[in-house]
């Protein structure tokens, strides 16, 4: 990753008004910022409860053996979410953290939409319907 | 070690790797891998999961700091969506097939092309020759270059670009990384985009190309919680940290400094890889 280390000064938040490229980036850094402060809050949580509940040694992750059938589908996190389970609570806060960027998409293409956009309401729709591909059908 | 001291162990460390990442400007997610796999012993299954979280958490963390800039530029960024998001599936599919050993090969590969190219000069280069196809798909936009000077800017060679973009999203869902390095050379270098514009649109684009791999890696059990929270948590924080920090240090040395733990790492992946001990 590469991040740019200054700081330029800051432009004003564009006024209310016709909808700009500027104004869906703030709407999306503004929402971003929410999604990933919520994810980080149960990811916490999570952790504090499960570091409450095992006192014993470190888990082994030298060897490689996918997670239990619980803790890798959405419906098996919700369920363990609903019993309090720790883990569980820590991949709920995650699936917050991937939902964000999907949600980032989906406020481009309302955008683009209020912009009258055609050709970029296609684009965008063409990486949400790869993003939800990603997330319920690739094998 | 017990599950807390580890946890916290964990936390410090990628504190330290989102911070560092952050202050030089070469990002955390590309050592959290190498710091997983070959310090605590952690398989690379899990640690790209790990990583990739992370990569997501400070690309959407960092995003409205970007936004205020006014430097990104949303449909060139969406357009090569497109292309990331593509190579991401293909990428995250590759590690449940590819062996061990070759993933931390490629992994090491990437570590010292990352730190060559943090390390390089860089060179500006800007063509003002319309793009047919760059106009059609309105790839151009306005740098604020001053209080009332701006510069227009339009990209160049929009396959090449389309392609090492390609080529991004692949080892984004094959590495558990961000490849900022690679989206911003396809930017800069292919499509002649100025270099403000292409880090920034970049990391506007590593935490959607990171989640076209996440559904993939979950349903793989990459994603094990109890590593993935003192890693996303510390790699989040350390960043934020960095990103606000009015960098007192010389940024040139601390690169260096960075550039050289990044070797390091990528050459001992490679020889725990040769090795067979990854």
């Amino acid at each position: 990753m590469i991040w740019p280390t200054q700081h330029q000064p800051h432009q004003p938040p564009a006024a209310p008004g016709p909808w700009t490229d500027q104004r869906i980036e703030i709407w999306v850094g503004v929402m971003l910022r929410t999604g990933v402060m919520l994810a980080a809050a149960i990811v916490l949580f999570g952790g504090i409860l499960y570091l409450a509940h095992n006192h014993g040694p470190r888990p082994d992750y030298s060897h490689f053996a996918a997670e239990p059938a619980h803790l890798i589908t959405f419906s098996g996190i919700l369920h363990g979410v609903a019993a309090l389970n720790p883990e569980s609570i820590i991949m709920l806060g995650l699936l917050v953290l991937i939902a964000t960027p999907v949600a980032r998409v989906v406020m481009c293409i309302v955008g683009f939409l209020f912009e009258r956009d055609r050709l970029y309401t296609v684009v965008s729709t063409i990486v949400l319907l790869i993003l939800l591909y990603s997330l319920f059908l690739h094998k | 070690m017990s599950a807390l001291d580890f946890s916290i162990i964990l936390l410090i460390s990628s504190l330290a790797a989102g911070l560092l990442g952050a202050l030089s400007g070469l990002g955390g997610g590309v050592v959290i891998v190498p710091l997983l796999t070959v310090i605590f012993h952690v398989d690379i299954h899990y640690a790209i999961g790990a990583s990739l979280v992370s990569v997501i958490a400070t690309s959407s963390g960092a995003a409205a700091a970007y936004v205020r800039e006014g430097f990104s530029n949303i449909r060139i960024g969406m357009f090569l969506e497109i292309a990331t998001t593509l190579g991401a599936l293909v990428g995250a599919w590759l590690t449940t097939r590819v062996p061990t050993h070759a993933i931390g090969v490629v992994f090491g590969m990437v570590l010292l092309y990352s730190a060559y190219t943090a390390l390089r000069h860089h060179r500006e280069i800007i063509t003002q020759r319309p793009d047919p196809l760059a106009l059609r798909l309105r790839l151009q936009g306005t740098l604020p270059t001053g209080p009332d000077t701006h510069q227009d800017y339009v990209a160049q060679r929009v396959p090449a670009g389309f392609g090492l973009m390609t080529l991004a999203g692949t080892l984004s869902g094959l590495l558990g990384i961000g490849s900022g390095a690679v989206k911003v050379i396809a930017m800069d270098q292919a499509m002649r985009l100025p270099f403000k514009v292409s880090t920034t649109t970049s990391n506007f684009m590593i935490g959607v190309t990171a989640a076209a791999s996440a559904g993939l890696y979950l349903r793989s059990g990459y994603l094990a919680p109890a590593l993935a929270m003192p890693v996303m948590l510390g790699v989040l924080v350390g960043s934020l940290i960095g990103s606000r920090l009015l960098v007192r240090v010389h940024v040139r040395t601390l690169k260096i400094v960075f550039a050289l733990v990044i070797v390091a790492l990528g050459v001992e992946m490679i020889i725990n890889s040769l090795r067979g001990a990854l």
